[in-house]
């Protein structure tokens, strides 16, 4: 593969979550504010480029017996150099994200790009395959936080764009928008959107 | 290709080597800079209650400017002279069992279960005189502990100010506790009456508030779709101004005792 496929082909024709459907769980949780959704894709792109690297370094000299608790270990070890740096520099949001960076752990989209490709290519491919992941779930985990957030609590970005009826404005906040459950149904969307669009992604009956 | 057991070994020992040096150095290197954040939080949020609050860069000034930190003990009131403030740390206290005492349940309207005996309390002075206390209270909510700190005026009555610092709530729901414009509404609300008896009032009611009720000035608006929530916020204060909170405190600051 290319070096642009594999950067650009994740995006929309092999998308993590549109097509794979991995990560899904994580994108429920953090994406009902536009900047916690942001937070979480830079931080998913950082643990699956260099996990994948990682991997892909001492791919030769992973035992079989014990290599997904290996890969395990790295993309944890990494989840926490995240989570500590989170902390110390952009404290206020590390506060709000609370456990869900930790959860990156088992997001099935790291462990999924270590297995599936780093096990088997050179850590440059492996570490722009996972770049490359991380940017199309992270496409999606914002589009979606983009419209929760939007209809939710008429903000973006924590910037009030329509206002609230509660703080005096006209927009009546759609409620379901912020319940993870809404998640489903919008990357259900997406999902659909994008096989009309390119109808090769169907699955055959 | 590498199958033998000595193999597996040697690699996985190495790679735990490996990350654990990592992880350990992350957490080393960073933790000033966490501890840092943490601590100025803190002061930002009290500094917020209080409604002294400017900018990120003056939170050391003013808060060395106005605030003086004092350890209490809660079940008589009385300021712990022998305890150095900067030097006490509430969440060791919380832990100790030598402080910590259990919660009767007929009592625990904040479903915390236990306490500690000591609290750190704020005192906010203005040209040398009190002006107003800052109290942490927390309580348990739909899915969380949420934590905040009340600010009371020099009356022991009066709420100045009320922000919340951590919690798990949903965000939108009862996550509005969080509101700037929600909380702006606790501003100059009455925590007791005048009665003899002088049980706590301050009330989270469903809806909005009525101007004309006798109880406005004990009651704020209920945030809609988080009934819980708003719950967990009434026996917050239920509890933290009870006599197994800070109600003898707040009666000592009320007589002038506390300077």
């Amino acid at each position: 593969m290319k070096t642009k496929d594999l950067l650009i082909s994740p995006i929309v024709k092999n998308n993590p979550i549109a097509l794979q459907v991995l990560g899904i769980c994580s994108a429920l949780a953090v994406t009902s504010q536009m900047k916690q959704a942001i937070i979480m894709s830079v931080a998913v792109m950082f643990v699956t480029a260099f996990s994948s690297m990682a991997v892909s370094i001492i791919r030769n000299y992973i035992p079989n017996s014990i290599r997904i608790i290996v890969q395990m270990t790295v993309i944890a070890s990494l989840v926490i150099v995240v989570d500590q740096i989170l902390k110390a520099f952009v404290y206020d949001v590390a506060k709000q994200m609370s456990v869900f960076v930790g959860l990156i752990i088992t997001n099935c989209i790291v462990m999924g790009r270590t297995e599936g490709f780093a096990m088997k290519n050179g850590p440059i491919a492996s570490f722009l395959d996972g770049i490359g992941n991380g940017f199309g779930y992270g496409l999606i985990l914002v589009a979606v936080s983009v419209i929760r957030e939007l209809f939710g609590s008429g903000k973006l970005m924590g910037y009030s764009i329509m206002p609230l009826t509660t703080e005096g404005g006209w927009y009546q906040s759609n409620g379901l928008m912020l319940l993870p459950a809404i998640s489903f149904f919008i990357i259900g969307s997406f999902i659909w959107l994008i096989r009309t669009f390119k109808p090769e992604q169907q699955e055959k009956e | 290709m590498s199958e033998s057991a000595g193999k597996t070994l040697t690699v996985a020992a190495i790679l735990c080597g490996v990350c654990s040096v990592l992880v350990a150095g992350a957490v080393v290197v960073l933790r000033p800079r966490q501890v840092i954040n943490q601590d100025l939080d803190q002061k930002k949020n009290i500094l917020l209650s209080a409604g002294l609050y400017e900018s990120q860069d003056k939170i050391d000034s003013t808060f060395n400017q106005f605030v003086q930190a004092v350890v209490i003990d809660v079940k008589t009131g009385e300021v712990q002279q022998g305890i150095e403030a900067s030097k006490f740390s509430q969440e060791k206290a919380d832990k100790d069992p030598q402080y910590v005492e259990d919660i009767p349940k007929s009592q625990d309207f904040a479903t915390i279960r236990r306490r500690s005996r000591l609290q750190k309390v704020y005192l906010v002075k203005k040209d040398g005189a009190l002006d107003q206390i800052v109290f942490h209270v927390y309580g348990k909510g739909l899915w969380s502990t949420m934590k905040g700190f009340l600010s009371v005026d020099r009356d022991g009555v009066t709420i100045r100010g009320f922000n919340y610092y951590a919690h798990g709530e949903t965000p939108g729901l009862g996550g509005e506790i969080e509101n700037p414009r929600w909380l702006e509404q606790w501003k100059g609300k009455k925590l007791y009456d005048d009665s003899g008896e002088y049980r706590p009032k301050t009330k989270v009611v469903k809806g909005q508030v009525n101007p004309q009720d006798p109880n406005a000035p004990y009651s704020v608006d209920g945030l809609s779709g988080a009934t819980l929530t708003s719950n967990g916020v009434e026996g917050t204060f239920r509890y933290w101004l009870s006599d197994s909170g800070y109600k003898s405190f707040l009666g000592k600051v009320r007589e002038g005792v506390i300077q």
